[in-house]
């Protein structure tokens, strides 16, 4: 795969051509110092706006923490749209079905809520695996509507399995002894740090096995260039499979992780939807390391626009960022040109 | 030129977003009319023989069937795949919800400023996206983010009542004027055949038109389009402004219908979906294709549910629990698309054209 150079122009990836993607990955040094100056200068318009150091800074510091729960909720959804092209847009409702499975597992065994990432991670995957054999497969060079009407179905179907098998009520996973602690003067729920944390692993899980691996280079030449992959042998439906499940796999992770700080209902990863399409595309969709940074912004956006802009949702600031970063820069902060 | 030939096969899977299909062959116009003649003769009978539950769904498909052809004429036409029509089915209900309300004005005022300001805001966001070259799946996505900026908008606007909504004041009696009659009324639904048979008339002349056979190229193939010297952004806005239209006034036709609208009904993901879900299981790129889907799609949760209030003996066990109709309706849903490629309409139309 070394001699590919070009990228082909509709694909937008982690991925691009090996040697490039393993050079700079990330962000580059250039954009990430010019999202931190704008986030910068808007915490100093949020701290003036609001004329307090301790709401800014739980701002913040929440912002930062929710960030990292976007990222999470993201990264299987930008790694589906990086190798495979396709929207996923079940990925919430993934991340709701692996939190109803934690519930499911800490009500009937009382283990500990993160111990059940054992048990979430691997069905999940399997599960992937299972609709990109039976669902995906057969449509991947469908027209992009077809993909997307398959994956709202499946988004459709998920929920209401859990609506009818849970019910309407929501439920709740308590972690043992958690409570809050204090940084720098801001509140926050321990359970929050920890799906930080995850977020940071799962992201150099990913990463390492995406650039150290041999599945990870098959990975990364399919989305490159699916028909010179073919070309070298490599079974592009088994990678397309492959794919899947890990995406699934990472939307697994993130409702166990997300579950005890979060109302448990048919319906609580669709609320995730919205966001992770944004941190994707900020990330540059497909780019890994780019849905943590992503994520970030997402969440540091939402805090202080929220402080910026009061009365109004803080959903709308990240929206209007989404749709100016869209126009300015069509694949992404960190996306590279086409 | 696909424009005026049947499209080979093989050149469906070169196209990103909507394969080429045998949409635009030379002057079936005339049995387009004819077909559209029955139609509306279908359309004026209904009420007379349809009990009013039924008739209620069959408004369901009409209002489907609208959002449909607005969706299926910037997606299935014009290739600029829309995830976001609620926003101007939004529009139209919102724009004649507050002139009504606040101002007293006529809905069928409402109705033609709804039109009006979503096509202005179809034209404005599409200008965006096409200037900056945002294709496939960002496009897509920035239609979708325009969508739901409305919405959180509407949701944090005291003066759009929030999350409240608008209810529309009651008449005395059945009113031409005020677009309003005594629930049950069949006026509505023959307005709202009305509505359905200007929409498909759009359609079809949209397709013998220059604006609709450019558009067509520039979908077809953008570059050679631009290089006979077609203006493509302006075609394409065009169509945008007139899918955008159609929307609204199916916007403008649920408010009066069900005398209410909030954010969620108006601006939800789901209105999107019902859009797009009607064109393409129906058959996205047909004249015929929206109306399919919306008679096939519209009334099957209601059927679903109800087959399941009273089930058969060996689906007893169904009864009592909710999201039954749903899931039964998104595998449907999936085996359709699947199974169907070019959707309903399509695939038939298709197997005709073959033999």
């Amino acid at each position: 795969m070394s001699t590919q150079t070009v990228a082909p122009a509709a694909t937008a990836s982690v991925v691009g051509p090996p040697e490039r993607a393993r050079a700079s990955g990330g962000p580059s040094p250039r954009t990430l110092l010019v999202t931190l100056l704008v986030l910068v200068v808007a915490s100093v318009v949020a701290g003036l706006v609001s004329g307090s150091t301790t709401v800014l800074t739980q701002a913040l510091v929440t912002g930062l923490l929710t960030g990292g729960v976007y990222s999470l909720v993201a990264m299987g959804l930008t790694l589906v749209y990086g190798v495979l092209h396709i929207i996923n847009f079940a990925n919430g409702a993934m991340v709701a079905l692996a939190m109803y499975i934690t519930f499911a597992v800490v009500d009937a065994t009382g283990m500990h809520p993160y111990a059940t990432l054992l048990i979430t991670v691997p069905a999940m995957f399997l599960l992937g695996a299972a609709m990109q054999t039976t669902l995906l497969n057969p449509i991947m060079k469908a027209p992009i509507q077809t993909q997307l009407l398959v994956t709202i179905g499946l988004a459709l179907a998920i929920e209401n399995g859990l609506l009818l098998v849970f019910g309407p009520n929501p439920r709740s996973v308590r972690l043992p002894g958690g409570a809050g602690v204090s940084i720098l003067g801001a509140t926050v729920d321990t359970s929050r740090i920890f799906a930080f944390a995850g977020a940071l692993v799962l992201v150099a899980v990913l990463w390492i096995v995406l650039q150290r691996t041999p599945v990870g280079t098959a990975i990364r030449s399919v989305a490159a260039n699916p028909e010179g992959a073919r070309l070298v042998g490599i079974d592009i439906r088994s990678i397309y499979v492959l794919t899947f499940a890990l995406g699934a796999a990472a939307a697994g992770a993130a409702g166990t992780l997300v579950a005890p700080f979060t109302t448990i209902e048919p319906t609580a990863g669709s609320v995730f939807n919205l966001t992770a399409f944004v941190v994707v595309v900020l990330g540059g969709m497909g780019n890994v390391p780019g849905a943590l940074v992503g994520g970030l912004i997402v969440g540091l956006t939402e805090q202080l626009g929220g402080l910026i802009l009061p009365g109004q949702s803080p959903l709308l600031a990240v929206f209007a960022v989404f749709l100016v970063v869209l126009f300015a820069k069509p694949r992404g902060i960190f996306g590279r040109a086409s | 030129m696909t424009v005026t030939a049947p499209a080979p096969a093989e050149s469906a899977r070169s196209t990103p977003v909507v394969p080429p299909r045998v949409v635009a062959r030379r002057s079936p116009w005339l049995r387009q009319y004819v077909a559209l003649a029955a139609l509306a003769a279908v359309g004026i009978a209904l009420p007379f023989v349809l009990p009013s539950a039924e008739l209620a769904i069959a408004m369901r498909v009409v209002i489907f069937a609208l959002m449909g052809i607005g969706w299926n004429i910037m997606s299935g036409f014009g290739g600029m795949f829309s995830f976001g029509h609620a926003a101007y089915f939004g529009i139209g209900a919102y724009v004649t919800a507050v002139l009504l309300v606040d101002f007293g004005v006529s809905p069928w005022i409402g109705l033609v400023a709804g039109m009006a300001v979503a096509a202005g805001a179809g034209v404005g966001i599409s200008y965006l996206a096409l200037r900056y070259k945002l294709t496939g799946a960002y496009y897509a996505l920035s239609t979708f983010a325009f969508a739901e900026m409305l919405r959180l908008f509407v949701v944090g606007n005291d003066g759009l009542r929030r999350t409240v909504g608008f209810t529309v004041p009651v008449q005395q009696g059945d009113s031409w004027g005020m677009f309003q009659f005594r629930a049950g009324s069949p006026v509505y639904f023959w307005i709202a055949t009305g509505m359905l048979v200007a929409a498909l008339v759009v359609s079809i002349q949209f397709l013998r038109s220059r604006t609709g056979r450019f558009t067509l190229a520039a979908r077809d193939d953008d570059m050679a389009a631009a290089a006979i010297g077609i203006d493509v952004l302006r075609y394409k806005l065009t169509t945008v402004a007139i899918s955008a239209a159609i929307t609204a006034a199916a916007g403008t036709l649920y408010l009066q219908y069900y005398m209410f609208v909030d954010p969620e009904l108006a601006f939800g993901a789901s209105v999107s979906n019902n859009a797009i879900i009607t064109a393409v299981v129906g058959g996205a790129g047909t004249v015929w294709g929206p109306v399919v889907g919306a008679v096939v799609m519209a009334p099957l949760s209601d059927l679903v549910a109800g087959f399941l209030r009273n089930p058969p003996e060996w689906l007893s066990f169904v009864t009592g629990h909710g999201g039954l109709d749903v899931l039964v309706y998104a595998v449907i849903l999936i085996a359709c698309v699947l199974l169907l490629p070019q959707g309903i309409y399509g695939s038939i139309k298709n197997r005709a054209v073959r033999r």
